[in-house]
């Protein structure tokens, strides 16, 4: 029993020889590109079609694309959500998608599919970068 | 573009489902299933909770 648990404690391999920092960045930029950096080309396919449609989508609904500049706490918070896009952001900040304040009330879903389309993408970028250091296995 | 506050929904969750899959778990068979586990908890607690409110209102 004790060398089961020993096994289990063990971390994995390395799967890569790039830094995991690079990864990680790859990842917060792109959708999917540690992903397809660690040779995970369903993973990142997925994790990229998801990704990117939740935010087109969001902006479709015509959703809030939030800035840094605001005073309000969860204005602030929604920032934090929709940055975790990566270029997706800068991308739509640069072509001044979305509204810049929700008008309709299926534009609040749309402001929401945005914001979880970034913190997904956050997630998936630190998905990436456990497993270029081995702490996930595979 | 237009769409149902139910095609939300389905949209919603499948994307959340698809990510949380392929990051929560190792195994693709493992990730395929809490995928789908997810799926059916966020469509279903959606549904439960409409249920609730509107036995709240009435």
């Amino acid at each position: 029993m004790t060398t089961n648990v020993q096994a289990q404690a063990r971390p994995a391999q390395k799967i890569t020889t790039l830094p995991p920092v690079l990864i990680l960045i790859a990842g917060w930029l792109i959708p999917g590109a540690g992903h397809f950096l660690l040779k995970k080309w369903i993973r990142g396919t997925l994790i990229f079609v998801s990704i990117v449609a939740m935010f087109s989508i969001g902006l479709a609904l015509k959703g809030k694309v939030y800035g840094p500049n605001t005073a309000e706490l969860l204005d602030m918070l929604n920032f934090a959500g929709d940055l975790g896009a990566g270029l997706l952001y800068v991308i739509a900040r640069a072509f001044d998608l979305g509204q810049a304040a929700v008008q309709i009330a299926i534009a609040d879903y749309g402001t929401k599919f945005i914001v979880v389309a970034g913190l997904l993408n956050v997630i998936s970028a630190v998905d990436a970068h456990s497993l270029a250091t081995g702490r996930k296995a595979s | 573009m237009t769409i149902s506050h139910f095609g939300a929904v389905l949209l919603f969750s499948l994307f959340m489902s698809v990510v949380f899959g392929i990051t929560q778990r190792s195994e693709p068979k493992m990730m395929i299933r809490f995928g789908a586990f997810c799926f059916v908890l966020f469509v279903g607690g959606t549904i439960a909770a409409s249920w609730l409110m509107w036995l709240i209102k009435h």
